[in-house]
């Protein structure tokens, strides 16, 4: 499976001046690129494939066949000429305009027929403006959207802001998603990619900061959004932990931007993580071990508009659970 | 083949995953495949009965969703279920619906 690196951020979030100083580090000789726009800043690569944002929604489909595209269209080309022999790459980094909500493209590698068999997501990386990205933050959802769907944060104009804003920045990101690292703009190739999809499973799994074993954090007051997590100190079972949140999403995908948890499961010595947006959840992740600290099991929300107390009341109802002893 | 937009292989739900290296998933062996196929079944059951509604399988390789008046339907992919559900039921079934949580709660 080769994997595809989602480069998203906002407008004038130095997306492709990342992209572009990523390109020249030899460790990223085999990357094909797909962009959507051509900004002004030229990219020297063998590989430059155009796309446009178009979603094809079946009109009597369902979620599962939502389609975007001209990606798909961009990424079975590459496979074809691939397969060929004509060109070779062993990964794909695809960079959306500033204002795309990343989920469709995620949604298309997860649904394709095809483009499934032959990629996976490589995880998202989302550039944040240092000096820009709080007001934003304030009132673009698609802003709030970028942050939350990313495994990683790339903090870029950090030498433009004042060192105060950055800070208070850096508190809201870790506010807004809790489960993404966050790198500045100067941090090498491997920090910046490197175990994209695995580091942020672990950072998950952490305890938060003040050692609570829930709590919810407003992100914006006004859009609603918040971060929520809650942790289940007992066993789970998998089968009715599927039904629960396939539901869920079935009905309020479009209001929970982000769920990634870490699973203690019945029966399973090692943990499985749970990585999802939107609509859309990964194949689940069987890990290796545990990450350090308590074998429990953690899941974090990113909401906008929904009361986290029913998320915490429904999982409980749903798995048989009595809420307020398993479920905090 | 999705039975709602007639697209091939949609099938691969994240419950029930193809099995590879690195994902969890039951769907491994037939014996295991069967297993999860039962639980749940019997899981979303737990659930439809709110609305009157039965789910059970069909030839071992679809599900069957039954209405209490004899409307049936068939489809393969576990990712319809709600989607059908909801149609059936015609109202919906919301995980987050107070009354539906104070049923399930009182069962």
């Amino acid at each position: 499976m080769t994997p595809v690196i989602l480069l998203t951020g906002f407008l004038g979030s130095g997306k492709t001046t990342l992209l572009q100083r990523l390109l020249t580090d030899p460790a990223m000789a085999g990357a094909a690129v797909l962009i959507n726009e051509f900004g002004e800043v030229g990219l020297d690569h063998h590989l430059l494939d155009r796309i446009d944002d178009n979603v094809v929604l079946m009109k009597s489909g369902c979620i599962c066949c939502t389609v975007r595209g001209e990606v798909a269209d961009a990424l079975m080309n590459l496979q074809s000429l691939r397969a060929k022999g004509e060109i070779g790459f062993d990964r794909v980094v695809i960079e959306t305009t500033g204002l795309a909500d990343p989920y469709p493209v995620l949604q298309t590698l997860t649904a394709h027929p095809v483009l499934r068999s032959h990629f996976a997501s490589g995880g998202v990386l989302t550039t944040v403006d240092s000096v820009n990205a709080g007001a934003q933050m304030g009132h673009r959802a698609e802003a709030i959207r970028q942050i939350a769907a990313a495994d990683r944060i790339v903090l870029t104009k950090t030498d433009l802001a004042e060192s105060d804003v950055v800070v208070e920045l850096r508190q809201k990101l870790a506010q807004t998603n809790p489960t993404a690292a966050v790198v500045t703009g100067d941090a090498t190739t491997e920090e910046i990619l490197g175990g994209l999809r695995a580091g942020d499973i672990v950072q998950a799994a952490m305890p938060d900061e003040h050692g609570h074993h829930h709590h919810h954090h407003s992100v914006n007051e006004d859009l609603g959004v918040l971060t929520f997590s809650m942790t289940i100190d007992r066993p789970v079972d998998w089968t009715r932990f599927g039904v629960w949140l396939t539901l869920l999403l079935h009905r309020h995908g479009e209001k929970i931007f982000r769920v990634k948890g870490i699973l203690a499961l019945e029966g399973e010595a090692r943990p499985v993580a749970i990585h999802g947006v939107q609509h859309l959840v990964h194949a689940p992740v069987h890990m290796e071990h545990w990450p350090p600290g308590p074998h429990v099991s953690r899941l974090v929300f990113i909401l906008e508009g929904i009361d986290p107390a029913l998320i915490r009341r429904s999982f409980a109802a749903f798995m048989g659970l009595a809420e307020e002893r398993a479920v905090a | 083949m999705c039975s709602l937009c007639g697209i091939l292989g949609c099938d691969d739900h994240w419950t029930n995953a193809v099995a590879r290296p690195g994902v969890y998933s039951h769907n491994t062996d037939r014996q295991a495949r069967r297993a999860e196929g039962a639980r749940r079944i019997a899981a979303a059951n737990r659930v439809l009965s709110y609305r009157r509604l039965a789910l059970s399988e069909w030839q071992g390789r679809s599900y069957l969703l039954c209405s209490p008046t004899g409307a049936t339907s068939v489809f393969d992919a576990l990712s319809h279920l709600w989607p059908e559900a909801e149609t059936m039921a015609t109202r919906g079934f919301d995980p987050l619906d107070e009354d539906m949580l104070d049923w399930m709660e009182a069962q």
